[in-house]
């Protein structure tokens, strides 16, 4: 849920990474901290476990410049990815404006793959979103390994709705930022719709 | 799905006069109001040295923490918590069901003090942003800044 602020003049939107686990999620939001300005740009939060898996989420707040007057900022969110930390996953989805959701790309990963993003319509509903109507995207991430699967399966199961969607290196940053405009932007038009 | 949360010069003037005075009231270190989503509403007192923007998420995180905790046990949420430090300590508060008021003090400070004079505040901005609800919610409400805006002006945020 956006907050616009009319007294300091800025809007604030959030934005979730969704996914299983390990598919990069935490990863993106590392690169886009490594590659953007600092003045632009807040700490990277981690809560990890020793193992650095994801326990409760990453943060990161972004500053995108101003739109007719107003600071546009930005809170990227990463859930835990990890099935078992679901009530955990529920809660970061409160007041969210966008989602992109990141699929592990390997064949190995398709079922959970799936299964998440079944988790995530049915976090969405329990929140009262309808994933049909939230602004978001879908990244295939890991499009480097070689046991990926083909983009047309992967959309055949994770994007039969044709959101904005991009193929995705995470560590070196293939498809990262492309990734983020594309769900920003989304939030924005829906902002202009008076959402 | 909630109200989307707008603020409005008045109430924001009003809110952060109410932050300010708890400051001082309560011989706080800082005053933070922090939308149970994770925006950080109005920050009083030595902030300089505070990242509180990382302040606003994290409180957000832990109150939303805390209320599924609270649910697992049959209640509806902890509307009061306390972390004791070594020298600081943090207390939180719900208000109005919608927002976090967070006070951080010294151990000079006697928690006592602190509960009493955040009851008295947080019951004047539970006021307040019943009043900014209405507001928002009523068909004269301002329109979005963003109502008018272009794809363009979209498109020229990502233009770098």
């Amino acid at each position: 849920m956006s907050f616009i602020n009319y007294s300091s003049r800025e809007i604030n939107c959030k934005i979730v990474y969704y996914g299983p686990g390990l598919c990069g999620k935490t990863t993106n939001l590392q690169y886009i901290y490594n590659k953007t300005n600092p003045e632009t740009k807040g700490k990277l939060i981690s809560l990890s476990t020793e193992t650095d898996r994801t326990l409760f989420f990453d943060f990161l707040p972004l500053s995108l410049g101003e739109i007719r007057g107003f600071k546009t900022r930005f809170h990227l969110y990463t859930v835990p990815g990890q099935v078992f930390y679901d009530a955990s996953r529920k809660l970061i989805l409160k007041g969210v404006d966008g989602v992109v959701f990141v699929a592990d790309s390997q064949v190995e990963r398709m079922e959970a793959n799936m299964e998440s993003y079944e988790n995530l319509k049915t976090n969405l509903a329990e929140q009262g979103y309808d994933l049909a109507k939230v602004p978001s995207v879908v990244q295939y991430n890991k499009r480097d390994l070689p046991n990926a699967v083909a983009v047309e399966e992967l959309r055949g199961v994770l994007n039969t709705r044709g959101v904005p969607e991009y193929q995705a290196v995470a560590p070196t940053g293939v498809g990262v930022f492309d990734t983020l405009k594309a769900v920003a932007k989304l939030v924005l038009t829906e902002l202009k719709k008076g959402g | 799905m909630g109200t989307q949360l707008v603020m409005y010069d008045e109430e924001y003037n009003r809110i952060n006069a109410v932050c300010d005075r708890l400051t001082k009231d309560a011989n706080a270190k800082v005053v933070f109001l922090v939308d149970k989503n994770g925006q950080l509403i109005s920050a009083s007192g030595q902030t300089q040295n505070i990242d509180t923007t990382s302040l606003a998420s994290l409180t957000a995180g832990n109150v939303a923490a805390m209320g599924g905790l609270a649910k697992l046990i049959g209640e509806n949420e902890f509307p009061n918590q306390i972390h004791e430090g070594a020298r600081e300590s943090l207390y939180m508060t719900i208000v109005g069901s919608r927002v976090v008021l967070v006070v951080i003090f010294e151990s000079s400070t006697s928690l006592g003090l602190v509960r009493l004079r955040v009851k008295k505040a947080s019951d004047e901005l539970a006021k307040i942003f019943e009043a900014l609800l209405k507001k928002t919610e009523s068909p004269g409400g301002m329109a979005s800044p963003f109502a008018e805006i272009s794809d363009d002006d979209i498109d020229n945020l990502f233009s770098e």
